[in-house]
């Protein structure tokens, strides 16, 4: 096993960039299905918005986890199976109602920011670099996405009544974002990225806060999801993958 | 320096944006790098406004077919994500050309990053708002009027 750089192995570096890097994609493709059916055209924009910096997010990540085996972005998105992706449970759920959705993304949002702001800081430069800027770009994902929600939990009663249901659908999948596996363990006694249990208590801080601004219940003991970082997904993702690698497994070279 | 370096530098830099044509990459400061080697070849390095700004890719090209029309042998360019963009780095006459489109600009690098009330570009009230803050590119806020009743764009910052 070739050291890389900050003493990361080669391997642990592909397999965390590959983590990352299908988080984004997963949920800018999700994103992205809203388009033409958003309640309204400023969330239209919006939610373009949030699908196009993950996107450029999940390239670059997927980028660097392509290098260690001479594999380019385009094979890595359209070319693995379901068992072959690495993202969390929670971004291959369903859109489901505009509550899940926005219950989904201030989830991950407050994550992804926390652990792009260590990772920022951390000794992998390349992991370093992409962090730094996709920093910039959660912290407003994360703005947008709590103001939805605290306005659609202090809104209707079935506002409300919806969001409820939302958090009680997506909790079970939120222990997972927590768990690291062997390579994140390891990446993170070189310091190249946030151990995740220090990103755990800021994390909880901030949605429990929201949760109460927004007279919303957390739920109790829901029955904890995961798997997704080990590749063991749920159908969405498969029919997720079916739509999105549909025209470039039909077509491999076509270019417009 | 090699000869054309300057020459190399001063085209990439006029490069308009596809999405701004009346700013050039070097007004946005995106404009990382240009360098020119012994044998004349140019290499342009680039640094993305947001993670997938989708105009990149365009402005690469554009770059790349300028050099060449220009007699450059070879043109490479690359993107650099490090050290991050910001709205800092947009050049002097970025601000008044945003003005003079009626695109409010992002606050000056001393102030907040976040504007609380910005200057219509209208009628110059300050009684203004933001309707959304993600608007029809990566790079811009939606804004509304309260006096004129005009909505306006604002080319919003990023640190
Ligand atoms: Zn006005």
């Amino acid at each position: 096993m070739t050291a890389g750089v900050a003493g990361l192995s080669v391997v642990d570096l592909r397999e965390v960039a590959l983590g990352l890097g299908d988080d984004c994609l997963v949920l800018s493709h999700r994103l992205a299905e809203w388009t033409t059916h958003a309640p309204e055209l400023e969330e239209e924009m919006a939610l373009a918005n949030l699908a196009l910096d993950l996107l450029g997010q999940a390239r670059s990540l997927l980028t660097l986890a392509g290098e260690a085996d001479g594999r380019d972005e385009d094979q890595l998105a359209y070319w693995r199976d379901d068992r072959d992706f690495r993202n969390l449970l929670l971004l291959e759920q369903p859109n489901g109602d505009f509550a899940v959705t926005m219950t989904r993304q201030v989830l991950f949002s407050t994550f992804q920011e926390l652990l792009y702001r260590g990772m920022a800081a951390g000794t992998e430069p390349r992991l370093a670099a992409i962090a730094a800027k996709g920093v910039m770009e959660a912290r407003y994902h994360v703005e947008h996405a709590r103001l939805w929600v605290q306005r659609l939990g202090r809104g209707t009663e079935e506002s409300h009544r919806r969001m409820g249901q939302a958090l009680d659908l997506l909790w079970p999948y939120t222990q997972e974002l927590f768990k690291p596996t062997e390579s994140w363990s390891r990446a993170a006694d070189q310091g190249a990225v946030p151990p995740l249990s220090s990103i755990e208590e800021p994390w909880r801080h901030s949605i429990e806060s929201l949760m109460v601004d927004s007279g919303l219940e957390i739920p109790g003991f829901p029955a904890w999801q995961s798997g997704g970082r080990l590749g063991r997904h749920s159908e969405h993702l498969g029919h997720l993958l079916a739509e999105m690698q549909h025209l470039h497994r039909s077509h491999p070279n076509a270019s417009w | 320096m090699p000869a054309g370096e300057e020459l190399a530098r001063r085209l990439a830099a006029e490069v308009p944006d596809p999405e701004l044509p009346f700013l050039t990459l070097g007004d946005l400061g995106i404009l990382r790098r240009v360098e020119v080697n012994l044998e004349g070849g140019v290499r342009v390095v680039l640094t993305p406004t947001y993670s997938g700004c989708p105009a990149l890719h365009h402005m690469a090209d554009e770059v790349r077919r300028t050099l060449l029309a220009a007699g450059f042998p070879a043109v490479q360019v690359d993107t650099e994500l490090s050290p991050a963009w910001s709205t800092d780095r947009l050049g002097p006459h970025a601000r008044e050309k945003l003005e003079a489109m009626d695109i409010a600009p992002p606050p000056p690098v001393d102030k907040a990053p976040v504007a609380l009330t910005l200057k219509c570009p209208h009628c110059g009230s300050l009684r203004t708002g933001e309707l959304s803050h993600f608007g029809a590119t990566a790079c811009k806020s939606l804004w509304r009027c309260q006096a004129c009743g005009e909505p306006f764009e604002h080319f919003k910052a990023l640190r």
